[in-house]
């Protein structure tokens, strides 16, 4: 297993306090903590998205500041909660966006064949002429998803990218991000579905005002005093059927 | 990697821009392309005066070339703010880019009839243009930007009606006080006139267009994937910042010079971008060429019209466009505030 994305040390002033984390090729790592605990900072730092104060970010053990936004694509890809469309461009187009950072390259030979690949594990096939802007918003997710994988990048980010999916939204999506973890990706998710992502994930950091309180193996990590201490709330988990469940009892 | 496709689709299904796209696309730059010049050729022969070889070279030829010009400028900046505000009633004269230019325009007029020998000198003044249109849109966007960071519908209309009454009122008292005949009436500079076009206007506006028409050149794919909003676009690997300089400064070059020479001509800008994306989509490489395109059809119709409807007298050229544009704002300001959900 070779390490994928790693921080070190991560500090962002006011947000995020000495931060590590590492995720490795072939594994799902969850980003989890109460609102304005710092996780989606990290992920954006991870993302190259934003510079921290100190500490250093590495993709496979290269240094990641300053590479350029073309570069970052080609080594990672993240998905965030969609913004809508400002003009009305196809599936097709929108979906080919996701090779844009490989335009030059070798890999840009590849292009119709990642392209049709995406557009038919996502079921876009029947949609690729209309405008995204007159989808469903599940059919919506689907296009972006399919763009963002269509960059074929080894790091895949998910910035609460499930917070407008119905249960069939997120069930393509968790088999989606199972099927690139068994393609050998590193993925990190933030989300806030407790329950879904103790399934999905096999590690995860736990994070509170701005710290990382706990790190390890997913369910050694989101544990019912943990998630306690980390929200505030009297949190209690259970099992049914081998899935763990979370509420909150206060 | 793993592939999930069973049969596959086929090939031709699989390129970004389906051909049949491509080629809706071509046809209608090249139909543009002929009605402009068909066009172009008419306003030749058409005019109060009587058709003669000194009234075409000296007097409608510059004229025409001028609206040319002046039209695909205000077609490329119309484009250009809209793709990169993804705000679709952008226009160069809505947000205050054209009012600020003409009082670039009239500062540098004024003061060179006072002080410099150089009076008159067409460059100078859309040289001054152009930095007015700079200090204009830097001046509306710094209104505009909310504390997201993101550029807001409203307040960027409003910052340009700030912009532009300050502009106005501005350039009423210059032309007040200058007793430069060069900086010629407030209403010309508020509502545009071809009436003055020479070739000293046409090739200090050339050049402008042309540069404009390389920036857009460079930024038309990255403005495509700007529309998915600024962090998932650079995310996808545009360099956000990058591409909306180049778009902003293409969008200044392609009207300041213009405003220059014929004053404020509104909704062009605004109109164009609309009308070229009902026909051929929104992909920008397309519609910055069918956006230069139609504005030079438009504001050639526009002139026509301007200077045939109540012959000899000519209407401000500003007028007719906002007969035809302002009702198409009016539209796209309802729906746009559909979309949105209501402005409180």
């Amino acid at each position: 297993m070779s390490t994928r994305v790693e921080a070190r040390e991560v500090t962002v002033r006011g947000r995020l306090d000495r931060a590590s984390i590492t995720v490795t090729t072939g594994e799902v790592h969850a980003l989890v903590g109460p609102n304005g605990s710092g996780k989606s900072t990290l992920l954006a730092v991870l993302a190259g998205d934003l510079d921290p104060d100190s500490g250093t970010v590495l993709l496979d053990g290269e240094s990641w500041s300053r590479i350029g936004a073309r570069a970052a694509a080609r080594r990672r890809a993240l998905l965030a909660q969609e913004t809508p469309l400002a003009f009305p461009f196809t599936v097709r187009e929108v979906v080919g966006w996701g090779r844009l950072p490989w335009r030059g390259t070798d890999a840009a030979a590849d292009d119709d064949i990642v392209i049709g690949e995406v557009i038919a594990e996502h079921d876009l096939g029947d949609v690729l002429d209309r405008p995204v802007t007159s989808l469903s918003g599940g059919e919506r997710a689907r296009v972006h998803l399919a763009r963002v994988l269509a960059q074929r990048a080894p790091v895949l980010l998910l910035d609460e990218a499930d917070a407008a999916l119905d249960l069939a939204g997120q069930a393509h999506l968790d088999a989606a991000v199972r099927r690139r973890r068994d393609a050998g990706d590193a993925i990190v998710i933030v989300g806030h579905d407790l329950g879904r992502l103790a399934a999905l994930a096999d590690t995860a950091t736990l994070l509170s005002r701005g710290r990382v309180v706990g790190q390890g193996s997913a369910a050694s990590t989101l544990t019912a005093a943990a998630l306690t201490q980390a929200y505030g709330v009297p949190v209690e988990t259970s099992s049914i059927d081998g899935r763990r469940v979370f509420w909150s009892a206060g | 990697m793993i592939s999930h496709v069973g049969g596959g689709p086929s090939p031709s299904s699989t390129t970004p821009a389906s051909r049949p796209d491509r080629q809706r696309t071509a046809i209608v730059i090249v139909v543009l392309a002929l009605v402009l010049i068909a066009a172009a050729a008419a306003a030749l022969l058409v005019g109060a005066a009587e058709t003669s070889g000194v009234i075409v070279t000296e007097i409608r030829a510059p004229r025409v070339l001028l609206t040319v010009i002046v039209g695909a400028g205000l077609g490329i900046s119309g484009a250009l703010l809209q793709g990169t505000l993804r705000n679709p009633l952008a226009d160069p004269g809505i947000i205050g880019v054209s009012a600020s230019a003409a009082l670039g325009a009239v500062v540098v007029i004024a003061l060179g009839a006072a002080y410099s020998p150089m009076a008159g000198s067409t460059w100078i003044t859309a040289l001054g243009a152009t930095i007015g249109g700079v200090a204009g849109m830097a001046l509306v966007l710094w209104i505009a930007r909310a504390a997201s960071g993101r550029t807001e519908v409203v307040t960027l209309i409003l910052g340009g009606v700030a912009v532009t009454a300050f502009a106005a009122a501005i350039i009423s008292v210059v032309v007040a006080v200058s007793d430069s005949a060069g900086t010629r009436s407030a209403t010309f500079w508020t509502t545009g006139s071809l009436a003055l076009a020479t070739w000293p206007g046409v090739w200090s506006t050339l050049p402008f267009l042309v540069l404009a028409v390389i920036l857009a050149a460079l930024v038309a794919r990255n403005l495509d994937v700007l529309a998915l909003g600024d962090r998932a676009a650079w995310a996808a690997g545009v360099d956000v910042d990058r591409t909306r300089m180049l778009a902003l400064g293409g969008a200044v070059l392609a009207v300041s010079a213009g405003v220059a020479v014929v004053g404020v001509i509104a909704f062009v800008g605004l109109v164009v971008p609309h009308a070229v994306r009902m026909l051929i989509g929104p992909r920008h490489g397309g519609l910055l060429i069918g956006s230069a395109l139609a504005g030079a059809l438009l504001l050639l119709v526009a002139d026509t019209i301007a200077r045939t409807a109540v012959s000899p007298v000519e209407l401000p050229l500003g007028v007719v466009t906002a007969v035809i544009g302002a009702p198409v704002f009016v539209v796209l300001l309802r729906r746009t505030r559909a979309a949105q959900g209501g402005w409180a």
